[in-house]
């Protein structure tokens, strides 16, 4: 089969891979091909925890709790919840000031970084920005409560001068989204500087030496050669984060937990999502704001991917 | 680097303007990635001092101010022996699955990235579709359903209703497909098989080994990730004894009377110590990172084809 294959494929002049629009050859590409062996595991994997949970949410949300077509009417009971503009505001605020902050300062650290000439000065920038990637999820939530502890908080001066003498005046709601970002940031950043680094170093060294020799400096550079170049993985980063920051949930929680209920449990969509599943016992609600989530997330991701061009291999 | 530099500075050092700005912008860049460099490790050196303390230094003292040796091993003894040793559990439960979970991920993501970036099939530019949309849905929307499918399954409170969901990582597909797309030339593995060589040997013997970086990147976030999972093995695993580190974490948040009044004071668990179990919970992922470092940012092609 494999062999079968590989003349199929070596024996016509070699592959142009600019053009995998896969409309070149649409006649007798039914038949199981080495692509499809490599896939096959991954495929099963998608549809098992990837497709069927979504079309199984898309079915809950659909039906009544006793079963039967319910139309609508969990999308506008659960929408009708006091509590569910409040949740979305809440997130969008979080998402909004993130997003910006993940663009703006990721982007800049990045090529600040990829422009260091000592090799060992960018090592450990590279490293002393990654390590907090290693404590996303509760342990950075855990810190976080620290720090935000004017009692041990090793920022404790910056807490007491913007007027915060205890934790619970810290951790008020309209400080949350700022917060959020804060700790999705602190833990994130690293991570994304070192795909966006890892991407600037596929800039041919050719590219750069002519942009040098052309007299371009490095905000030139930046602006004309390198942001272009790299521009499929900003829109990468934009996306996977926008997902990531509207399913907030672990932060707020273990926030509302050690903030004697200060913080509400229903602060953001998915938290929302939860008490109707596991306290209201409602699933087809918890569906319904499930595949509302879902359904942003699309659109913008749809809206990304027409302008960054995700799927042109070039 | 340093053969073209050095004209550069000559021709420039004529105008002071130019040098002052050079200078500014140099100062900038400094200042630039040394705040952000406290940003990040302030709390980080933060949490390795604070492991020193008691329960009182840590309110008295100042939070830059080292502990004692004599503390530190105090809150490790009580940390190992917090219910009867649950950490130990904890923690080896946490390397179980993300350590399985990471063998399946790669064995599976890597071949299937190569094959959307170099192969014609049909039903790639769906399956390239279905990757992105499945990356981009909110995991928490799918422990739900997850959950009811593995239930069916009989697969609940198993290792596997854990390990299996983790090694389904679109994300890693996504990534060796775009580096397999942008970073290794067509010409190199067209040239394999003018040699002669099948797709499966042109994948293993050409693009695997170019394809070290991005196999440690992909390798290292789904560890990373899985290891610091806490939604769905929350959902999954109901049993302490099954729960890996990032759950054991919550139930002894839960322990400390400073986050939780209601707990009795024979039952609770010191800050400090609270502060040591976070610093054991990232542990190996420190350590993977030290391992990995090398190829996660190694410039790769440059010389893999010659125009």
């Amino acid at each position: 089969m494999t062999a079968l294959a590989t003349r199929e494929s070596s024996a016509p002049t070699p592959q142009v891979p600019t053009s995998t629009s896969g409309s070149r050859r649409t006649a007798g590409s039914r038949r199981p091909r080495a692509g499809h062996f490599f896939v096959l595991p991954y495929v099963v994997l998608l549809a098992l925890f990837g497709v069927i949970p979504v079309v199984y949410s898309i079915y809950l949300a659909f039906t009544k709790a006793g079963g039967g077509f319910a139309g609508f009417s969990n999308f506008t009971r659960s929408a009708r919840d006091y509590r569910f503009v409040p949740a979305i505001e809440h997130v969008a605020m979080y998402v909004a000031i993130w997003l910006v902050a993940l663009i703006v300062l990721v982007v800049l650290l990045a090529l600040v970084v990829h422009r260091l000439v000592s090799g060992k000065a960018k090592a450990v920038v590279r490293f002393a920005y990654y390590i907090p990637g290693a404590l996303a999820g509760a342990s950075s939530v855990l810190l976080l409560l620290f720090v935000l502890d004017p009692t041990v908080s090793p920022v404790a001066m910056i807490l007491r001068w913007t007027g915060n003498e205890h934790f619970t005046d810290v951790i008020t709601p309209h400080h949350l989204p700022v917060i959020f970002a804060i700790i999705a940031f602190w833990t994130g950043a690293g991570g994304w500087i070192l795909v966006l680094y890892g991407a600037l170093n596929t800039i041919p060294a050719e590219v750069m030496e002519a942009a040098k020799v052309d007299g371009a400096g490095p905000v030139r550079t930046a602006l004309n050669i390198q942001l272009p170049m790299i521009r499929k993985w900003v829109s990468y980063m934009v996306i996977l984060s926008l997902a990531a920051g509207t399913q907030l949930f672990v932060e707020p929680e273990l926030v509302s937990q050690a903030s004697f209920g200060i913080v509400p449990n229903d602060y953001s969509v998915n938290q929302l999502a939860y008490q109707f599943a596991f306290t209201q016992n409602d699933f087809n609600g918890s569906a319904a704001i499930s595949i509302d989530l879902l359904v942003v997330a699309l659109l913008c991701a749809g809206l990304f991917v027409a302008r960054g061009k995700l799927f042109e291999t070039d | 680097m340093t053969v073209l530099a050095a004209p550069r500075r000559t021709s420039s050092s004529g105008s002071s303007a130019v040098t002052v700005k050079k200078a500014t912008s140099r100062g900038f860049v400094f200042v630039l990635l040394v705040l952000f460099a406290l940003f990040f490790l302030v709390p980080i050196v933060w949490l390795l001092l604070s492991s020193t303390k008691s329960a009182t230094a840590l309110n008295s003292q100042n939070p830059y101010s080292f502990g004692s040796l004599h503390d530190l091993r105090r809150n490790w003894d009580a940390l190992w022996s917090f219910q009867d040793g649950a950490v130990k559990t904890w923690m080896k439960n946490s390397v179980l699955y993300a350590g399985l979970a990471l063998v399946i991920t790669l064995a599976v993501s890597v071949p299937a990235g190569y094959a959307l970036a170099k192969m014609q099939f049909a039903g790639r530019r769906f399956l390239l579709i279905t990757t992105l949309i499945v990356m981009l849905m909110p995991t928490a929307s799918l422990v739900l359903p997850t959950f009811l499918e593995i239930n069916y399954a009989h697969l609940v409170n198993t290792p596997l209703s854990v390990v299996l969901p983790y090694s389904f990582f679109p994300f890693g597909v996504y990534l060796t497909y775009i580096y397999f797309s942008t970073a290794v030339p067509a010409d190199l593995l067209a040239a394999a098989k003018i040699d002669g060589c099948g797709e499966l040997r042109t994948f293993w013997s050409i693009a695997l080994p170019l394809a070290s970086p991005v196999v440690a990147l992909v390798g290292f976030f789904s560890f990373v990730q899985n290891w610091n999972n806490f939604f769905l093995p929350y959902v999954m695993l109901p049993g302490s004894g099954q729960y890996p580190m990032q759950v054991g974490l919550t139930q002894m948040l839960a322990s400390t009377p400073t986050f939780n009044p209601v707990v009795g004071a024979n039952a609770a668990v010191s800050p400090p110590e609270l502060v040591l179990a976070t610093l054991v919970s990232i542990a190996p992922v420190l350590v993977v990172f030290l391992l990995a470092q090398r190829y996660l940012v190694t410039g790769l092609t440059a010389g893999g084809t010659k125009e």
